[in-house]
């Protein structure tokens, strides 16, 4: 990843601090949780006090400050069934009802990401890739004439009969192995663990570090077609025999 | 005779040049051409609301976002191959429509109408080499595309739909390759597609009888090179077309491309 600005690193720092830093404090330790967040020492204090004094005698009165009840986050209602009048035992007029952690309500989805103006700096080398690529198919459609051989005749096999070049792997195959099994299981199957590919593969990691495995198998496969293609496209004569493109010349049209 | 005196200089070609370009710009056909905020209505000036126009106000909307990922610009990420591969399927259906007007795909004409088209059309000859060389060259492209985007892992989640696409159209390119590979009706084109053909008869339950309807016969004839004619010029393009279209459209909706490493 090339250089992120400053401002967006701090800013990405600042949004992981906040939306994490809650969240690690959350265990029983209201220590850690009042310095976290910033509820007033008195209210804790005072919540701590209700909570000894609730287990001792089932009082619902109005000055319970936090959610004592187990699981209940608005749990702080007046249980004694009236509404809470005058102050509280400390002469607070307001009472705590319940925290709510700031992670919990206050998700952080968006983490800043890096973005640069589609124009000019896609389209730009976009266009330059494709100019760059006519260039080259039209040059060398200048010097290189594509074949046209003679008239078609069902009767002349040419010696010899090569298919298109994609093709020559498998036809390098059937040298080997009976048609079923080098024309249709072989590349059968390969199109099909290609396919399912990504079903296949269930590691979640895109680092080559973490993936050799799957590397090295698509690497010995397209070897495999590539060797193949090679040698059924230039070292393969007539008769489909063995031959050395350097000495015996070569027999292949593209 | 009195000397009439000028109260105002003679416009300029300057001048001239952008009253006409205002009263164009100003006119209701030229607004109802290009949408608001669009930099044709007014002239472009580098800012970036106009950076975001560019996109957002024409047809390339449909292809890119506004702003894309910082490295998904680098070409060392990815070499532009699936950007090239599209871009020359742009170029061998231009090449291919102009050779669509000099050929007509029978057993008789066919392998005439090539020759007459290298001989006797301008710049015939050029537009073919052109469209057969772009044919491999996409073939090379799309297959290295393929490698990129695997050894990138750019095919796990979300995007492994998508790789399923590009199979499927790596396989349709394949097949536009072949079927275009017999139209020259020369030596070369029918023995390459026999020996091709002759494999796929090999395939259990099925296999004669689709190699059948695919060559309008037992054998490669006449009604062959019309089959793979309309299947070239066609049936396949529209087909890959609509894959593209969703492969495309799928790299925005899975977030754009893959990576950084």
């Amino acid at each position: 990843m090339t250089e992120i600005p400053e401002h967006l690193l701090k800013r990405a720092q600042a949004a992981k601090e906040k939306a994490s830093g809650p969240a690690e404090s959350a265990g029983s330790d209201a220590g850690a949780a009042a310095s976290a967040s910033r509820i007033p020492e008195h209210l804790l204090e005072r919540s701590r006090a209700a909570k000894a004094g609730g287990s001792a005698q089932e009082s619902g009165g109005g000055a319970v400050a936090v959610a004592d009840a187990p699981g209940g986050l608005i749990a702080a209602a007046p249980l004694a069934g009236g509404v809470p009048m005058g102050a509280g035992p400390g002469g607070n007029t307001q009472r705590l009802l319940t925290v709510v952690k700031s992670g919990s309500i206050q998700e952080v989805k968006a983490t800043p990401v890096d973005k640069v103006h589609t124009w000019p700096h896609l389209l730009a080398a976009e266009f330059v890739a494709s100019l760059a690529c006519l260039t080259f198919v039209f040059l060398f459609s200048i010097w290189v004439n594509a074949p046209l051989l003679e008239l078609a005749n069902s009767n002349a096999t040419p010696n010899p009969s090569k298919a298109p070049w994609y093709f020559l792997g498998l036809q390098e195959l059937l040298t080997m192995f009976h048609p079923m099994i080098a024309g249709v299981t072989i590349p059968g199957v390969a199109l099909i663990v290609l396919i399912f590919a990504p079903y296949i593969d269930k590691n979640p990691s895109n680092k080559p570090e973490d993936r050799k495995f799957a590397t090295s198998l698509m690497t010995v496969h397209l070897m495999f077609w590539a060797v193949f293609t090679i040698i059924g496209s230039f070292f393969r004569g007539p008769g489909f025999n063995f031959v050395l493109p350097w000495v015996d010349g070569m027999f292949f049209h593209l | 005779m009195a000397k009439i005196i000028d109260e105002k200089p003679r416009p300029t070609v300057k001048d001239r040049v952008n009253d006409t370009v205002g009263f164009v710009q100003g006119s209701q056909v030229w607004s109802s051409i290009f949408r608001p905020g669009s930099i044709f209505r007014k002239g472009y000036t580098d800012s970036p609301r106009n950076r975001s126009y560019v996109i957002m106000n024409s047809v390339l909307y449909h292809l890119h976002p506004v702003k894309v990922k910082r490295h998904a610009v680098k070409v060392s990420y990815t070499l532009c191959l699936g950007g090239l591969s599209f871009f020359l399927f742009i170029l061998l259906t231009v090449t291919g429509i102009f050779l669509m007007f000099f050929y007509r795909p029978e057993a008789t004409a066919a392998w005439n109408d090539i020759s007459n088209l290298q001989t006797s059309v301008t710049f015939g000859l050029l537009v073919r080499n052109m469209h057969r060389w772009g044919a491999h060259l996409m073939v090379l492209t799309t297959f290295l595309h393929m490698s990129r985007v695997f050894y990138h892992g750019a095919y796990k989640p979300p995007r492994e739909f998508n790789w399923v696409i590009g199979i499927i159209l790596l396989t349709l390119t394949l097949l536009l390759s072949f079927t275009g590979y017999l139209l020259p009706w020369d030596q070369l084109a029918l023995w390459a597609v026999a020996v091709g053909t002759e494999m796929m008869g090999y395939t259990p339950v099925f296999g004669q009888e689709v190699r059948f309807v695919l060559l309008g016969g037992a054998e490669i004839g006449a009604e062959t090179l019309l089959r793979w004619y309309v299947l070239h010029v066609l049936f396949f393009p529209f087909i890959i077309v609509i894959f593209m279209a969703i492969h495309f459209w799928r790299v925005r909706k899975d977030g754009g491309i893959s990576g950084p490493l």
